[in-house]
C-alpha cells in the first residue's frame, strides 16, 4: 500500500469535482488530500489527489478517472520525477522561553512567522512531504494548537 | 430565431432521431408537454416512472438507437433512478430528461425538488443541469453523443421549469466536440498481433463473449473468428445472441448457472479470448480459479474494464467489431494451422454429454423449463425478442431458449432489476413492431411493474407476458434451500392476485395454465395474434436452477443435481 500523487486536468465545470470525489467514495478509494484550482486556462482546473493503494487499486483509480467525461488528462505523478509541495499553517504554544528555539527551527526550514499572540506563534511553511513531517515533529514538543495543510500540489519535471 | 426552451428541447430531440418517448408528466414539465402535444414524437404514458426508464432501455436494446424517457422533478426523477442505474450497469444508451424546479428556487427545498444531478451522478455516464435555454440544443446533442458512443450508457438532463418556459435564440450546431472525451475504436496493432500469435499457438482456446458483441454489432466477426480458427464459444447473459445458440461450437452460457461444459472449458483452456465482457463475479466465481492456465486476451472499449477483476496478459482497448476485423486480418496473414483443436472440441463434447442441461419433466406438474422450451419450439420461425424479469425465470430462459440473433434477448444483467422485463418488452415492441415480443416473467418480478398492463391496454401494444408462477421469490428461496438450511425466510408469496383476472380487469387477455398438457395449446392461442396478453403458468413451486456454482466457488464445486427432498417433512414457509 503505497502513497500515490495523482494529477488531473479537468474541465472547470460545476459538478466535476463532485463526480471525481464521488468516484473515490463510491468505489471505496481513500483520498488523503485533494487540492483543486484553475490553471492558466480558466476553463481547465488542476486537481492533485494523494491516495493510498496497491498497484491494482491505483491502476483502477487512474482508469476510472480517465473514463470520466470531464477529465482531460491524468498522471500518476509518483511514476515520474516531480516536484511536490505542500503549504502548512501551524500554530504552536510559545511561552517566552520557547520562542527563540521555535524561531531557530523556522529558519532551518525556511518557514515564516505569520502571527504572534501572547501564548502562541503561527507559522507558515512550505516543503515536500518529508520536510513538512520533519518540521512538524520538531514543533510537536512545544504543543501544536492548530494545523492546517493545503494538501500536496505537484509538477512533473520536464524531459524526465 | 427566438424560441421557447421547451420548443428547442423537443426540436433537438427530433433532430436526434427520437420517434418514441416514455414518460410521465408533472408540474415543472408542463411547457414541454404542451409542445409534445403537437409534435410527431410518439409519447407513451407509462404508469410509473421506473417503467419509463426500463421501456427506454428495451427500446434501445432492441433497436441499437438511444432510448428516451422523461419524468418530472422530485419523485419523478427518483423513480427513474432504478432504470438509470440498470442502464449504467448494462451499458444501455438512454437519455433521461427530468424536470427541475425553477432555477431561482433550486436549493430551497421547493415543492417536488430533488437534486437529480447529485442523486444520479454515480449511476450515469454523464449528467447535466441546464441553467440557460441557450444551452439546451448543445447539451441535448452532447447527451445523445455521449450516450451512444464509447461504452454506451445513460445520460441525464435536468431541465428547470423556467429554462423550458423562457425564450432563447435557437442556433443549431452541426457536431459535438468534447476535448476530454474521445473513445478509442481501433486496437493497438502490436497488441492485436500478439493476440493473433497467442491464438495461433493455442491448442485449447475459448471465446468468452459478452454484451459488447451485441452493442458493437460484431456477431458476424465473432462467428468468423470461431469458425475459421475452430474456437468454441461461451457467452455471458448479456452476450446471448451474439453467437448462434444452435451453433455446434456454442457451449452455452458460462458462470454461476452456466453449463458444465462451458465452465469446464474455461477452467481448462490455454487461451481465453474475452470479447466485450467484463469478468463479472457471477461469471468468474472464485477469481483465482478462473481460467487459471490461460493466456487472457481481453478486447473491450472500456479500459477500466480491463484487468479490473482478473489479470490480463494481452489487453486490447477498442471497439469490439473494429478490433475483431484487425484480428481476423492478422490471422489471415499468419495463416495459423490450428493445432489440437479437434481433440479440444471432442473433449468439450464429452463434458456436454456428461452433464447436459436437463430437468425431470413430468405429466402432472408444469416444469418451468418446459414452458421456456415450448415457447422456443413454437416461435422458432418468428425469432421473437425475449425479455425476462430477474431470478429463476431469467436463468431458465438463458439456459433453455436458444438465441441465434443479436438483440433478441433483453434482460437485466448487471443490476438484476426485478420489474425490468415487462416495461422493457413494451419498449422493445415499440422499437421493433415487426417482432414478436415475449416477457418471460416470474410472479414476484411481474408484480413490481404490473401497473403497466394499463399502458399496453391503452396503446394496444401486443406484448406477451408468460409468468412462470411458483408463488415464491424463487431464486432467493433456492439459495435458502442450498445455503440456509431451507429456512424460507420471507420468500413465499403465495398470497397473490389471480393474474388472469388482473389482466382482464385492465382489459388485457388473460390465461391460466395448470397442467403440462395445456401449455402448448394455450401458448399457441396466446402468442400468435396482435393483442397483449398474460399467461399465468402454475409451475412446480420448488424447482431449482441447475447447475449452480455457489458464490465465490469454482467449477469443481458445481451443484449439478437436485438435492434430495425429505418426504413428508414440513417446511417452514
Amino acid at each position: 500500500m503505497d502513497k500515490h500523487t495523482i494529477s488531473i486536468l479537468v474541465e472547470n465545470r460545476f459538478g466535476a469535482l463532485s463526480r471525481i470525489s464521488g468516484l473515490f467514495s463510491g468505489r471505496g478509494y481513500n483520498i488523503e488530500s485533494l487540492s483543486v484550482a484553475p490553471t492558466a486556462d480558466p476553463s481547465v482546473s488542476r486537481m492533485t489527489i494523494v491516495t493510498v493503494g496497491d498497484e491494482r487499486v491505483i491502476e483502477q483509480i487512474v482508469k476510472q478517472l480517465n473514463k470520466q467525461i470531464d477529465v482531460i488528462k491524468v498522471w500518476n505523478v509518483s511514476d515520474h520525477a516531480a516536484i511536490e509541495r505542500e503549504l502548512i499553517l501551524v500554530r504552536v504554544n510559545a511561552g517566552d522561553k520557547n520562542q527563540d528555539e521555535i524561531i531557530r527551527t523556522c529558519q532551518a526550514f525556511g518557514a515564516k512567522v505569520v502571527d504572534v499572540s501572547g501564548s502562541s506563534i503561527a507559522l507558515e511553511m512550505m516543503g515536500d512531504e518529508s520536510e513538512v513531517e520533519n518540521f512538524l515533529s520538531l514543533l510537536k514538543p512545544f504543543g501544536i494548537k492548530e494545523l492546517i495543510r493545503s494538501g500536496t500540489v505537484a509538477m512533473i519535471k520536464e524531459g524526465k | 430565431m427566438e424560441k421557447f426552451g421547451a420548443q428547442i428541447l423537443v426540436e433537438s430531440l427530433i433532430e436526434e432521431g427520437v420517434d418514441t418517448m416514455f414518460g410521465y408528466p408533472g408540474g415543472v414539465l408542463l411547457y414541454i408537454f404542451d409542445v409534445l402535444y403537437d409534435s410527431p414524437i410518439k409519447f407513451i404514458l407509462v404508469r410509473h416512472e421506473q417503467a419509463a426508464a426500463h421501456a427506454a432501455e428495451g427500446y434501445a436494446r432492441a433497436t441499437g438507437k438511444v432510448g428516451v424517457c422523461m419524468a418530472t422533478s422530485g419523485p419523478g426523477a427518483t423513480n427513474l433512478t432504478t432504470g438509470i442505474a440498470d442502464a449504467n450497469m448494462d451499458s444501455v444508451p438512454i437519455v433521461a430528461i427530468t424536470g427541475q424546479v425553477t432555477t431561482s428556487l433550486i436549493g430551497g427545498d421547493a415543492f417536488q425538488e430533488a437534486d437529480a444531478v447529485g442523486i444520479t451522478r454515480s449511476i450515469t455516464k454523464y449528467n447535466y443541469l441546464i441553467k440557460d435555454p441557450r444551452d439546451i440544443h448543445r447539451i441535448i446533442k452532447e447527451a445523445f453523443y455521449i450516450a451512444r458512443t464509447g461504452r454506451p450508457g445513460p445520460v441525464l438532463v435536468d431541465v428547470p421549469k423556467d429554462v423550458s418556459s423562457t425564450t432563447a435564440p435557437f442556433e443549431k450546431i452541426d457536431s459535438v466536440r468534447l476535448r476530454s472525451y474521445n473513445p478509442v475504436l481501433k486496437g493497438n496493432p502490436k497488441q492485436v498481433k500478439r493476440a493473433a500469435e497467442a491464438i495461433a499457438q493455442s491448442s485449447r482456446p475459448v471465446i468468452y463473449g459478452g454484451g459488447g458483441i451485441i452493442i458493437s454489432g460484431a456477431a458476424e466477426e465473432v462467428k468468423e473468428l470461431s469458425q475459421s480458427q475452430k474456437i468454441p464459444v461461451t457467452l455471458t447473459l448479456m452476450g446471448l445472441g451474439g453467437f448462434p445458440g444452435t451453433h455446434p461450437y456454442f457451449m452455452g452460457m458460462l458462470g454461476m448457472h452456466g453449463t458444465w461444459a462451458a465452465n469446464r472449458a474455461v477452467r481448462d483452456c490455454d487461451c481465453l479470448i474475452a470479447v466485450g465482457a467484463r469478468f463479472d463475479d457471477r461469471v468468474t466465481g472464485k477469481v483465482d480459479e478462473f481460467a487459471p492456465h490461460a493466456r487472457i486476451i481481453h478486447i473491450d472499449i472500456d479500459p477500466s474494464s480491463i484487468a479490473k477483476n482478473v489479470p490480463v496478459q494481452i489487453p486490447i482497448v477498442g471497439d469490439v467489431k473494429t478490433v475483431l476485423h484487425q484480428l481476423l486480418k492478422e490471422l489471415a496473414e499468419i495463416k495459423p494451422a490450428p493445432r489440437g483443436r479437434d481433440k479440444w472440441l471432442k473433449e468439450i463434447a464429452t463434458w456436454e454429454h456428461e452433464h447436459p442441461l436437463h430437468y425431470h419433466n413430468g405429466n402432472k406438474v408444469i416444469k418451468p423449463q418446459f414452458v421456456v422450451e415450448k415457447i422456443y419450439e413454437l416461435t422458432r420461425k418468428q425469432k421473437p425478442i425475449i425479455t425476462t424479469e430477474v431470478g429463476q425465470n431469467q436463468m431458465w430462459t438463458a439456459q433453455f431458449f436458444k438465441f441465434d440473433e443479436p438483440r433478441t434477448l433483453i434482460s437485466s444483467g448487471g443490476l438484476g432489476t426485478m420489474g425490468f422485463g415487462f416495461p422493457a418488452a413494451i419498449g422493445a415492441k415499440l422499437g421493433r413492431p415487426d417482432k414478436m415480443v415475449i416477457d418471460i416473467a416470474g410472479d414476484g418480478s411481474f408484480q413490481m411493474n404490473i401497473q403497466e398492463l394499463a399502458t399496453v391496454a391503452q396503446y394496444k401494444i401486443p406484448v406477451k407476458v408468460v409468468i412462470l408462477n411458483n408463488r415464491f421469490l424463487g431464486m432467493v428461496r433456492q439459495w435458502q434451500e442450498h445455503f440456509y438450511n431451507k429456512r424460507y425466510s420471507h420468500t413465499c408469496i403465495s398470497c397473490q392476485p389471480d393474474f388472469k383476472k388482473v389482466a382482464e380487469a385492465y382489459g388485457v387477455k388473460g390465461y391460466r395454465v395448470d397442467h403440462p398438457s395445456e401449455v402448448a395449446p394455450v401458448l399457441k392461442e396466446a402468442l400468435f395474434n396482435d393483442e397483449p396478453c398474460v399467461v399465468d403458468c402454475r409451475v412446480d413451486r420448488e424447482e431449482n436452477v441447475l447447475p449452480i456454482i455457489p458464490p465465490g466457488k469454482s467449477v469443481y464445486d458445481t451443484i449439478l443435481a437436485p438435492p434430495r427432498r425429505k418426504k413428508g417433512g414440513r417446511r417452514r414457509v
